[in-house]
């Protein structure tokens, strides 16, 4: 089964124009050390002059193995390998693989822990559109933007470090419920919260809405037709801003999102703009439903009591020989799941994350496959950028908003 | 069971002897490999699965027969609904038709299979690795591939591990 293989030139040659073989076009790398590519994507560019001809993404400088590495640890040991995915994203990756192995297991999940998890999947929502607003407009050479966006997030990311004990990577989310109960500033840090940020984005939109330079660098650039949208699998605000008012939280909902009211922020040029405000306006309804659900956060134990599967609290274990048993076991063997397969999905700041869990009745996950929204909408760059200028190209890297750990996994 | 995909799980199942399962609420259907590119195209024609949300595969080495499992996540924009399609593939012929030109989003799934899986596709439009280098040899999702470290043994999984052990055997 190690076969070598070889790729010959002409195993390539199909993806330049017969231009550049005459040399009438030009063939240039772009990346992978490249500050607007954010991280390591590299960039087959074929230039006629300024124009793109084609664009050919070379993707897998970020792979860790994760898919592979998980398959060889525990169900609960390998939630933590699922924040290193999209790492803006850290409590979105932990929910989808949790409810994956609630689905999986059937374990229910009390109603404070579903509550906490939305306001912080939320939470973190608006933290990963703020790198994104930052970087994207520093790409267009806004850069005090990015210093402001930036100052922003981390009042979100200390929120997550008192929560879970890190500003990123927490695994706070536990399949079963929380690893712990919020502390008590958690309210008052989220309330402050509230509070400040709908004037930021207002200024925000103050530097960048009405902003001829920003209007120049955006309108009508990288056009995506709802067609083309639904056939090459783009979700997220990339869809929603070419006129598919689709949102995973409203369409199958998950967590409770059916308590909560808030809009599917929708646009319908599907140009670079539009998925500018698209991302904006979901900042402010992530907000929104941060409020209710903050407002009407019930009281209670925040995982789940099936000891099968969630491991006793550590007082018990001085007093019950059953919870002794059940710490030992779980810690070491882990619980099994049954054999079968489901697939679960929730929307990512990015689009529609989803994870696939095969079990096998083992304790560990026999088959994970991660479908991450930056890797399907990264496909559609080639055909964003066909016509545009190299200049623009910049921009459209920024408007897919992908993350490369999430793309090469 | 919703109507909608009552009425796709019960035409797949008449036209191209699909077996239908249950589990959690969700479905999938187990097809023949040659009848994938006509189940997805009447899948999207007349059922509205506008959508191929995830494409990957599954391997159940040391079985041979069929050693993987194709897995075609499948989502309708129209109806919210999902349907997964499994297709087995032998060990032994690792290639099937591409869906493609049913789904553009299938090229780079495709890609990721092969440069995982080693299952190739034919009539696809781009078939080279994805992730791994280009001179990468092997396909890591494989059971069989290692990983690169000794598992802890336990007593219920120690026959497991040791089976697969490298030992200087005699």
């Amino acid at each position: 089964m190690f076969e070598k293989t070889e790729i010959t030139l002409d195993e390539l040659r199909h993806l330049v124009s017969d231009r550049a073989l005459e040399g009438d076009t030009v063939l240039l790398n772009m990346g992978p050390q490249h500050p607007s590519t954010h991280g390591v994507l590299r960039l087959l560019l074929e230039l006629d002059g300024e124009l793109v001809v084609h664009c050919i993404p070379d993707i897998g400088f970020l792979h860790t193995g994760i898919e592979k590495n998980m398959e060889a640890k525990t169900y609960e040991k390998a939630a933590v390998m699922t924040d290193r995915l999209d790492y803006l994203n850290t409590v979105g990756n932990n929910l989808v693989y949790c409810l994956a192995i609630e689905k999986l297991v059937d374990l229910d999940v009390p109603p404070r822990a579903e509550a906490v998890r939305v306001i912080l999947t939320e939470l973190q929502r608006i933290a990963s559109h703020l790198v994104w607003l930052g970087t994207h407009a520093l790409d267009l050479a806004a850069m005090s933007l990015f210093l402001y966006c930036f100052r922003e997030r981390e009042r979100i990311l200390d929120v997550i470090e008192m929560c879970g004990g890190q500003r990123m990577m927490a695994t706070y989310l536990r399949p079963g419920g929380l690893w712990r109960d919020v502390p008590v500033e958690f309210e008052e840090a989220v309330r402050q919260i509230l509070k400040d940020f709908p004037g930021r984005i207002d200024e925000y939109e103050a530097m960048l809405t009405k902003n001829p330079l920003f209007l120049e660098r955006t309108k009508k650039i990288g056009i995506l037709s709802k067609e083309d949208a639904i056939r090459w699998g783009a979700t997220g605000p990339t869809l929603r801003a070419s006129g598919v008012a689709h949102d995973l939280r409203k369409t199958q909902p998950y967590s409770g999102y059916e308590q909560y009211e808030f809009d599917v922020a929708t646009q319908t040029d599907g140009d670079t703009y539009a998925r500018y405000v698209v991302r904006v306006e979901e900042m402010r309804q992530s907000l929104r439903i941060v409020q209710q659900a903050l407002d009407a956060l019930p009281y209670g134990p925040v995982r789940s009591n099936n000891r099968k599967f969630v491991p006793p609290p550590r007082a018990e274990l001085g007093t019950s020989m059953e919870a002794v048993i059940h710490h030992f076991k779980l810690w070491t063997e882990g619980f099994s799941a049954p054999k079968g397969s489901v697939y679960v999905a929730v929307e990512s700041p990015r689009g529609e994350l989803g994870v696939f869990l095969e079990g096998d009745g083992g304790p560990k996950p026999y088959r994970v496959y991660w479908r991450t929204p930056s890797f399907a909408n990264l496909q559609i760059l080639p055909l964003l950028s066909r016509g545009h200028l190299v200049a623009d190209l910049v921009a459209l890297i920024g408007t897919v908003d992908i993350v490369l750990g999430d793309v090469d996994r | 069971m919703d109507e909608h995909i009552s009425a796709a799980v019960a035409a797949l199942t008449d036209r191209f002897g699909a077996q239908a399962s249950e589990f959690r609420g969700q479905f999938s259907l187990l097809l023949a490999p040659e009848h994938i590119v006509t189940a997805c195209q009447a899948l999207l024609d007349e059922f509205a699965f506008d959508s191929l949300a995830g494409q990957t595969a599954v391997d159940y080495w040391p079985e041979e027969q069929p050693r993987f499992h194709l897995i075609y996540l499948l989502y309708s924009f129209q109806h919210y609904q999902r349907l997964t399609l499994r297709v087995p593939i032998n060990g032994n012929a690792l290639s099937l038709p591409t869906i493609e030109n049913v789904y553009p989003s299938a090229n780079w799934y495709e890609r990721e299979i092969l440069d995982m899986f080693g299952v190739r596709f034919e009539g696809h439009s781009d078939l080279r690795r994805i992730l791994m280098p280009y001179d990468w040899v092997g396909h890591p999702l494989r059971k069989d591939y290692p990983l690169g470290y000794e598992e802890v043994q336990f007593s219920f999984n120690y026959d497991e591990i040791d089976a697969r052990k490298p030992y200087a055997r005699e």
